[in-house]
């Protein structure tokens, strides 16, 4: 099992499946000539020429549409929106077109599209450039959406999201292009369903996904090391749909829940998830479920500012703390 | 075109103002629901058009006023109908409705209600095509008050760009829902806009089959040559409000009269009677017939037909036992 870095397994994910179907293409801003703003193309132009790796106008709901237009046909495209500030640009045509041609045409026709984009807070990008949108692509029905916590899982949900009958959309990390971890070798499909155990643990849950992941195995290491509370860390990388089933399983074992998001509380992640363990394993609790997640307000520049509105290790340390009157 | 296809296409259009009017007495009788569109006074811009293109074979996609696009691709007009009354023999089984037909068959790709949406899907049907080296083209139907979407202006961009095999037809009806085009639109006259993207264009008469024929010809041909996009401005007027919830009082009654005076099925027909190519008793014949065909077979089998199955709302969200959900190992 090689190691590589998160940009790097996107990559291969391009390369193998680009390889493998002459009719997958990748499409976004600067993906081409340039190699990709986060890297993840780079290379794949000089490769496979500029029919099938396309530098596309800064015009994200056109080639989303457009993409979303050749599917229709068989081809697979891969499009990359630079950041998810600017994908909402494109929601009209993931949402009205994408989501819902399969429904509306009683079936006969799929929009087998992958969009792949950053969100989250990074280093004082400022409001416009710090959204996190996972909460806004979850709730739209026709939608697959997945978010990548390693390089492992960001090549192998490409690599299923490519050959899936769904349109799919991959959240990605702005922080996480030059993490590195194992991969494996041989080609790997991960699945576009489900949740991940990956850290075990008896007393506590904390659910995270994509970044948060890592602040909560951050918060596990510390609470098992100085306050004697073992956490089980639950990877949620399929947020739409979500695992009720793998919910409900650790909520069982634990009977505590932490749900740790990098959003604003509101309409999210975490809040769904508190929804799903009432629906599903109400009387397994033994203290009520808490979020932990952002301020609510638009992401300011000043560092100091910036690192409060976001949640971190610490925070969820405190919550679980609370929770145990610790 | 010879006389034959002129007749043919007479039998088309008036098929096509039988079957919207039908399509109006259904909706008042509240046996078709939510919103609906309806196409006549515009006959002869789909059928001239996709005369001079392959209906069946080139694919063809537009917004919501989409029966008669799908009737001239191929669709069998009783899906339609089924369609409208919500069963599961519609075109699209019941969950699209009026503004979401849809025959994958006949290459028909859909009708789409966010106005403008279809621009860029449009584009892309033509990057699979030119990925495939397809002799096929795509063909984009859409009204007037779509090109002020910015989805017009990227998709141009992108099409001329990558010199993608679309044609783009305008259908200038001259009014956007209830506002006239002067009073939304800085540049009226359509086919300039497009100017810009280097993209050439031309504006013809819509009312007069034989010149959207002969545009159409033009336009399709240096599209299918490998020339990149071509943009078609056909001047048209719909006789109806822009849907049944619309009262229509916005428009003078001089200008209904002044363009029903130029009826596409009257102009045409008179044009027949007078080359002595159909006599008034065959076209009144013609018309009885198309309605015998409306009432007998379609209406009928409308309302026969099924309703879908509650056990199946969930169907057709996603992709049933995609085997790539479950990942593993290749």
């Amino acid at each position: 099992m090689a190691e590589m870095m998160y940009w790097e397994a996107i990559r291969r994910a391009h390369d193998e499946e680009m390889a493998n179907n002459p009719l997958v293409i990748a499409m976004g801003e600067d993906i081409g000539v340039a190699g990709g703003t986060y890297k993840a193309t780079q290379g794949l132009y000089e490769k496979y020429g500029p029919e099938r790796v396309m530098d596309t106008p800064i015009s994200e709901n056109g080639f989303t549409g457009l993409a979303i237009g050749a599917s229709y046909l068989g081809v697979r495209p891969i499009v990359e929106l630079m950041s998810v500030n600017f994908s909402w640009l494109a929601l009209d045509q993931l949402f009205n077109s994408a989501a819902k041609v399969r429904y509306m045409s009683g079936g006969q026709l799929s929009a087998p599209v992958v969009v792949r984009s950053p969100g989250g807070t990074a280093h004082q990008l400022g409001a416009q450039h710090s959204a996190r949108m996972e909460k806004i692509f979850m709730g739209i029905a026709g939608l697959r959406v997945v978010t990548p916590s390693s390089p492992r899982q960001a090549y192998g949900l490409i690599k299923s999201a490519v050959r899936c009958g769904d349109p799919v959309f991959i959240n990605e990390h702005e922080l996480m292009y030059n993490m590195k971890g194992e991969v494996p070798d041989d080609e790997y499909f991960h699945p576009l369903e489900g949740s991940e155990v990956v850290r075990e643990g008896r007393d506590v849950t904390l659910f995270g996904y994509n970044i948060s992941v890592h602040w909560a195995l951050q918060a596990a290491e510390t609470l098992s090391r100085n306050h004697g509370i073992e956490a089980e860390v639950v990877d949620l990388y399929a947020l739409s749909p979500l695992d009720r089933d793998g919910i409900r399983v650790s909520v069982a074992r634990t009977h505590r829940a932490v749900i740790v998001e990098e959003a604003e509380p509101a309409v999210g992640v975490g809040a769904e998830v508190m929804a799903i363990i009432n629906e599903e394993c109400f009387f397994e609790l033994d203290a009520a479920p808490v979020r932990v997640s952002a301020v609510t307000v638009p992401i300011p520049y000043n560092h100091t500012l910036e690192k409060a509105a976001i949640p971190n290790a610490g925070d969820v340390v405190a919550a679980v703390r609370k929770m145990f009157g610790k | 075109m010879d006389a034959a296809d002129k007749k043919r296409l007479l039998r088309e259009m008036l098929f096509a103002r039988r079957f919207e009017e039908r399509c109006y007495e259904a909706y008042v009788e509240r046996k078709i629901g939510g919103f609906l569109h309806l196409y006549p006074g515009q006959e002869a811009c789909v059928h001239g058009v996709m005369e001079a293109a392959r209906p069946g074979h080139d694919y063809v996609i537009t917004g919501y006023r989409d029966h008669i696009h799908a009737i001239k691709c191929g669709t069998d007009p009783r899906k339609v109908m089924a369609e409208l009354y919500a069963k599961e023999t519609g075109c699209s089984k019941g969950r699209g409705g009026s503004m979401h037909i849809f025959d994958v068959e006949h290459h028909f790709m859909g009708g789409y209600a966010l106005v403008g949406g279809p621009f860029p899907l449009a584009a892309g049907i033509a990057k699979a095509l030119q990925m495939q080296k397809s002799d096929q083209i795509a063909i984009c139907f859409l009204g007037d008050a779509a090109n002020n979407q910015g989805t017009f202006h990227e998709a141009l961009n992108m099409a001329k760009l990558w010199n993608l095999p679309v044609l783009y037809v305008c259908e200038n009806n001259l009014y956007g829902i209830g506002t006239r085009i002067d009073r939304s639109t800085a540049v009226v006259d359509q086919y300039k806009r497009v100017s810009g993207y280097n993209i050439p264009s031309a504006q013809e008469d819509g009312q007069d089959i034989e010149k959207v024929f002969e545009a159409a010809r033009k336009a399709v041909d240096h599209v299918r040559s490998g020339n990149g996009p071509y943009f078609l401005e056909l001047m048209t007027y719909r006789y109806r409000g822009h849907s049944m919830s619309d009262s229509n009082a916005y428009r003078p009654k001089a200008e209904e009269r002044m363009w029903s005076a130029r009826d596409p099925i009257i102009m045409l027909r008179d044009r027949l009677i007078e080359a002595g190519e159909i006599g008034k008793d065959e076209y009144k014949a013609m018309d009885t017939a198309v309605l015998d065909e409306i009432e007998q077979g379609i209406i009928r089998f409308a309302e026969s037909s099924p309703e879908p199955r509650v056990e199946e709302l969930e169907k057709y969200a996603l992709a049933e036992d995609d085997v790539w959900v479950r990942g593993g190992i290749g």
